[in-house]
């Protein structure tokens, strides 16, 4: 039987949904377990911080609200500059979710772009998969250095489409289209998306899913925007496997009949 | 009365005084966190769950504690 279009498949493990979604800058998890619902989404990513020794050991968790018999809890390494860090952020995220090994790298180049460091991302991204790590990976949209991840048995590559949390959706269009036409595994748009129509556009590139966190959680209605990201993701998906029309340049063509017009 | 020595370790960046010996689960459970999803790492590596019973903590040990916070 094939598998339903909308589903999405990571590391020989099938998901409902090719919306991926974050968990931080909502105003309560109220709201994040609201917003995440209305995107449908299955897979979720968390950070990994210090706990605040000595004060409220007993306060509510976020794994609480979206407990693992639920979704697919993705910790991701965010804030982590250097290989090492990243690695050992990434341990102690399979440790908090008793082994489960998938897991998104992302290795910081600088707090002003928040753009990838490549070198670092290489080498963390060797060491996790050799670690059993399946590591979906943050990373510049360069098709060169997304091959290089896919090589080095990364199980899906997710190329920024514009600067985290910046909102300005697709910049690079051509860039995301090689990488998407050069790799097996999964490409999912990580970063950028703004509004709805920016991840349609990525899915009607040929993307396999988009990850988003700002554009839902800062947009001034989050669940109704999680449920307009969710319809664009679909929409795109359908109208990338429908094939678009080719595009006529400077020349229009009539869509209702040219023949048996009244007074002819 | 014998009087338990005192060791010093670093967790979260913060230094704090424990008796000796100290076990990685009593100091769970000093600080609150039984039955909470939080993981640890002492001195670079991972203590895991199955084994915070069996691990004593030493003078200078540097321990990290994490729990999953949002984020994307």
């Amino acid at each position: 039987m094939p598998t339903p279009i909308h589903n999405l498949t990571v590391a020989d493990k099938t998901y409902r949904s090719r919306l991926l979604v974050g968990t931080g800058k909502y105003k309560n998890f109220q709201e994040t377990r609201a917003a995440i619902d209305a995107s449908g989404a299955e897979i979720v990513t968390v950070a990994i911080r210090r706990v605040n020794i000595g004060q409220n050991p007993g306060e509510p968790n976020l794994l609480d609200v979206l407990p693992t018999s639920e979704f697919t809890i993705l910790p991701n390494t965010a804030g982590c500059y250097t290989a090492d860090d990243a690695v050992r952020t990434l341990r102690l995220g399979r440790e908090l979710l008793d082994g489960h090994p998938l897991c998104k790298l992302e290795v910081l180049g600088d707090s002003k772009t928040l753009f990838p460091n490549m070198p670092e991302t290489l080498k963390a991204a060797e060491i996790l998969v050799k670690d059993g790590f399946q590591v979906m990976v943050y990373c510049a949209d360069d098709p060169i250095q997304a091959k290089i991840l896919e090589d080095l048995g990364c199980v899906a590559v997710m190329p920024l489409a514009s600067l985290i949390g910046s909102g300005m959706g697709i910049v690079n269009p051509w860039n995301l289209r090689l990488i998407i036409d050069s790799l097996k595994v999964p490409v999912l748009v990580d970063a950028g998306v703004g509004t709805a129509s920016d991840a349609a556009i990525a899915m009607e590139l040929g993307c396999d899913g988009v990850l988003m966190n700002t554009a839902i959680a800062h947009a001034k209605d989050p669940v109704l925007m999680a449920s307009a990201m969710k319809k664009a993701v679909e929409a795109g998906r359908e109208a990338f496997l429908a094939g678009r029309m080719a595009r006529k340049y400077y020349s229009a063509d009539p869509s209702s009949p040219t023949s048996g017009l009244i007074g002819s | 009365m014998v009087e338990s020595k005192a060791m010093e370790i670093t967790i979260n960046g913060e230094s704090r005084q424990f008796p000796e010996p100290f076990t990685v689960a009593e100091l769970v459970e000093t600080l609150g966190y039984v039955g909470k999803r939080i993981a640890i790492e002492r001195n670079g590596e991972i203590v895991p769950r199955s084994r915070h019973g069996a691990v004593e903590l030493a003078a200078g040990d540097r321990l990290e504690i994490v729990v999953a916070v949002g984020g994307g």
